[in-house]
């Protein structure tokens, strides 16, 4: 096991390279740079351009930069934003709670309600449960995030008054983060209701973040299930009489499990891709917006840094979902 | 889940009454600012958040106007020669006292020295301590226009300028001009936290810091020492909200009650709704489309008139716009001082267009539309723009292909003086003095740059803004533009397409907010009731 965990740990530094050289090339590569966008019209003169190019260091030979660039990342140091002059490693931490908050509240929503649903629908193939689980989840597959979410706002926000429209409290609470998890410093606070307002602000925003991953993993699960649920095992399984919600619960779960965790892993990136759009809808302070806008003033150091710490944080997930995998499936960690 | 609209219900209700003991107006702004040094920066929203509520100026705008009225300063004298701008200073006026920072004497001279040496002196230990770039500052050409400030005595500041320019007053009333506190910056700088002043402003202005969560609330509340007097609201709050249908979403639920920038086609259903008011005004800015003026045919005036003859301006409006723009006459917007309201427009007549080309004696023009690939706030859709011209030039003979760059590109390109064609652009107001449109878009010191895209440099017109420049009284001054006005109309540079209507929603309980010409969002004189 141990040196299966090192080749998976291994095999991540090639990666990180390749990360860092396409964060770092990505935004490189978009036509314009970060002052001509900040003078716009205004216009600024090919002296004034130059100063301040070199004085950001933009004016040195690509490699130069991107080792400079290296070399302080190895330190722990991404740079300066050019926007807001402040560290991009405190500026992302700053706002990476609110998306980890709201990722980790939408897998839960989604693996809570998308791994009984996938069974169900296996276990009742053909069935109108099965249709009707299998007919929403590619609906819910398909829907433009951005459009769902204005539509539950203005549904259960705007008509019902059930839920807030947007942001993370309400705006008569006021206390200094702790943790930067509202859920949990909500608490700490110990402001009378500030919890409940915490969780009613987060209902809309995990159904929409979550809702992909849960049509993901619904039909995830319904397929391994109904592969699993052919084998001779199982069959043998039913044939000593055991009961039916043991054989699917305990004898084929177990194995059906095995892709829908590495399906569930690879919610990571789609969490952070839909992280982007549910943060601009409901104005969540997290880094998707954060990113967006960055990329949009061709802020470099904000940009570079920004991708490089969500692919880190996307390759360790998946770093640990092999190793869960490993966990699950011996074949896997003795490499056949 | 019906508990949860119960509770949300509850809040709503305790936030209402909380609203009654303590009068709080929640605005949803559209975005985050950069920070809160408004020296540093150039965008609206950083200003909104920054320069009008915390702090002041020399020189301020009178609200709702581009007119320049005492600030920080009680009044200001002006030498024969133009050089000399003498301001005298406020007395009694008090820096705010936060949790951060408990001032121990009132706003004096040192307090504007110290501003503008941290922008202009690369020696002053402020001036790099946030990357060193003051761009505003150095976009209005400040530099190289102030030769030297002095220190007369606690209330008298003295500035001289290299040559006489009569905007430097309006320049005084602009954002980067906000006056710090010299006693606050060195106590930061004492603690080793300089980087603070761009964290937790400190100013003179109505409304005092409290907090700011990024990207999500910024807290203020009323300055009681204000010397203007206390704000009638005790807290202002800017819910920053992204999305416009959202913006208007929490409108509505009563999660704010006024928000800026609606998405035009909410705009409809927001004046229908009679829970809400909606305000309208024209913005700052005009867009136009400018022809090269050195270039063949374009420096024959008779088919820049011809072409500006040809364009159907209406229809332009009514799909581009959509309600949310006006005709452009002039190359000021008409809220400006010195707009003249007897220059007439070029008539829409393809017929006569037509016929005048013939008399210029081109024949099969073929010819360039430059349409750039943003959205501006003064152009939702550029592209769309250009067709609508391609198709009416057509209908004189005009042939025209319509070119496209990435937007820095697109503005390089737009700025080197042999640019081929007619270019889709725009401006935004800088200090709402005419100088900023009439002498950065059409003199002589702009050709060859992305600010005079026509390269329009015709003695008669560039005479009158001069003189403008070098005379300080403004009633006079805006005579002399609306004489330059007339000759622009004459000599057609461009094609004036349209200003920006801005369209501001409140409830109803919202008083007296007054929409800003000049396109920033004041707090001060709002009050609410019940």
């Amino acid at each position: 096991m141990l040196r299966f965990i090192l080749v998976k740990i291994g095999l991540l530094i090639p990666t990180f390279i390749g990360v860092a050289i396409a964060a770092f090339g990505f935004v490189r590569l978009l036509p314009g740079d970060p002052v001509l966008l900040l003078a716009g019209e205004h216009g600024v003169s090919p002296a004034r351009h130059a100063e301040l190019m070199h004085q950001y260091g933009f004016d040195r030979p690509m490699w130069l930069q991107f080792l400079d660039f290296l070399w302080h990342v190895m330190q722990g140091d991404l740079g300066v934003s050019i926007a807001t002059k402040r560290p991009v490693i405190s500026e992302f931490m700053a706002l990476f709670p609110a998306t980890l908050e709201l990722s980790i509240c939408a897998i839960i929503f989604a693996v809570v309600l998308g791994i009984p649903a996938g069974i169900l629908a296996a276990t009742r193939r053909g069935s109108w449960a099965d249709q009707t689980i299998m007919g929403t989840a590619l609906v819910g597959y398909s829907m433009p995030i951005f459009w769902w979410g204005l539509l539950l706002i203005i549904l259960f926000s705007g008509i019902l008054h059930w839920t807030p429209v947007s942001g993370r409290i309400s705006l008569m609470y006021f206390f200094p983060p702790v943790t930067g998890f509202m859920l949990i410093d909500s608490l700490l606070s110990g402001q009378k209701g500030a919890f409940e307002s915490a969780v009613s602000h987060l209902i809309l925003p995990t159904v929409v973040l979550g809702t992909i991953p849960l049509a993901v993993i619904a039909r995830q699960t319904r397929s391994a299930m109904l592969e699993v649920l052919g084998e001779d095992y199982v069959r043998t399984a039913r044939a000593k009489g055991l009961s039916p919600v043991r054989v699917v619960s305990v004898h084929a779960l177990r194995n059906a499990l095995i892709p829908v965790i590495t399906t569930i892993g690879l919610q990571v990136g789609v969490l952070m891709a839909g992280a982007i759009l549910t943060e601009t809808i409901f104005s969540w302070p997290g880094v998707g917006k954060w990113m967006v806008d960055s990329i949009f003033r061709r802020d470099y150091p904000a940009v570079q840094g920004g991708l490089l710490l969500i692919a880190i944080i996307v390759m360790v997930v998946n770093l640990i979902v092999d190793l869960l995998y490993g966990l699950v499936n011996p074949r896997v960690r003795h490499g056949r | 889940m019906k508990k949860m609209g119960f509770m949300a219900a509850m809040l709503a209700a305790t936030l209402l009454s909380g609203a009654a003991s303590a009068k709080t107006l929640v605005y949803c702004s559209e975005g985050s600012p950069e920070g809160f040094d408004p020296g540093l920066y150039t965008a609206g929203t950083t200003f909104d958040a920054s320069s009008r509520p915390v702090y002041n100026r020399l020189v301020e705008f009178k609200r709702g106007t581009t007119e320049t009225i005492p600030g920080l300063a009680e009044k200001w004298d002006v030498s024969d020669d133009g050089l000399q701008y003498t301001f005298h200073l406020r007395k009694g006026v008090k820096f705010q006292t936060t949790d951060f920072f408990k001032p121990t004497r009132d706003f004096d001279a040192d307090d504007v020295l110290f501003t503008f040496e941290r922008m202009l002196d690369k020696k002053n230990p402020w001036y790099n301590y946030a990357g060193g770039q003051w761009e505003y500052f150095d976009a209005m050409s400040m530099p190289s226009l102030i030769k030297s400030i002095e220190k007369v005595d606690d209330q008298t500041v003295k500035f001289t300028l290299n040559h006489p320019e009569a905007p430097f007053i309006a320049n005084m009333a602009m954002d980067f001009a906000s006056i710090m506190s010299k006693e606050y910056a060195d106590k930061l700088a004492k603690d080793g936290h300089k980087e603070m002043l761009n964290q937790q402003p400190l100013g003179t202005g109505p409304f005092q810091f409290v907090g700011y969560q990024k990207d999500a609330v910024i807290r203020y509340k009323a300055n009681p020492d204000y010397w203007g007097g206390k704000p009638a609201i005790d807290d202002l709050v800017f819910a920053i909200t992204t999305d416009a249908g959202v913006r208007y979403q929490k409108l509505q639920a009563g999660e704010c009650q006024i928000m800026a920038y609606p998405a035009p086609a909410d705009v409809a259903a927001m004046k229908k709704n009679d829970k809400l008011t909606v305000m309208e005004q024209n913005g700052l800015n005009v867009a136009y489309m400018s022809y090269n003026t050195t270039e063949k045919p374009f420096d024959n005036v008779k088919v820049r008139k011809a072409l500006n003859m040809a364009v159907n301006k209406k229809a332009i409006i009514d799909a581009v716009y959509q309600g949310s723009g006006t005709a452009a006459i002039n190359p000021i917007p008409p809220t400006m001082w010195g707009y003249n309201k007897d220059v007439k427009d070029d008539p829409y007549d393809p017929d006569a267009a037509k016929k005048m080309l013939e008399e210029a004696g081109v024949k099969d023009l073929h010819m360039k539309i430059w349409a750039m690939p943003v959205q501006r706030p003064y152009m939702p859709n550029a592209r769309r723009t250009a067709e609508l011209i391609q198709s009416d030039f057509s209908k004189i003979g005009v042939t025209a292909d319509i070119v496209t760059y990435e937007w820095g590109e697109y503005l390089k390109r737009a700025g080197q003086k042999d640019h081929d064609g007619a270019v889709i652009l725009g401006w935004t107001g800088d200090n709402g003095d005419p100088d900023n449109f009439m002498a950065t878009l059409l003199g002589c010191d702009g050709v060859g740059t992305s600010n005079n895209t026509a390269e329009f440099c015709y003695k008669p017109y560039e005479d009158l803004i001069q003189k403008a420049k070098r005379v300080s009284d403004q009633a006079e001054r805006a005579k002399l533009y609306e004489q330059a006005e007339v000759i622009f109309k004459e000599q057609a540079p461009w094609l004036t397409i349209a200003h920006s209507v801005v369209f501001m929603p409140m409830l109803k309980s919202v008083k007296n907010y007054k929409m800003d010409p000049l396109g920033s969002h004041r707090f001060d004189g709002v009050d609410i009731t019940e």
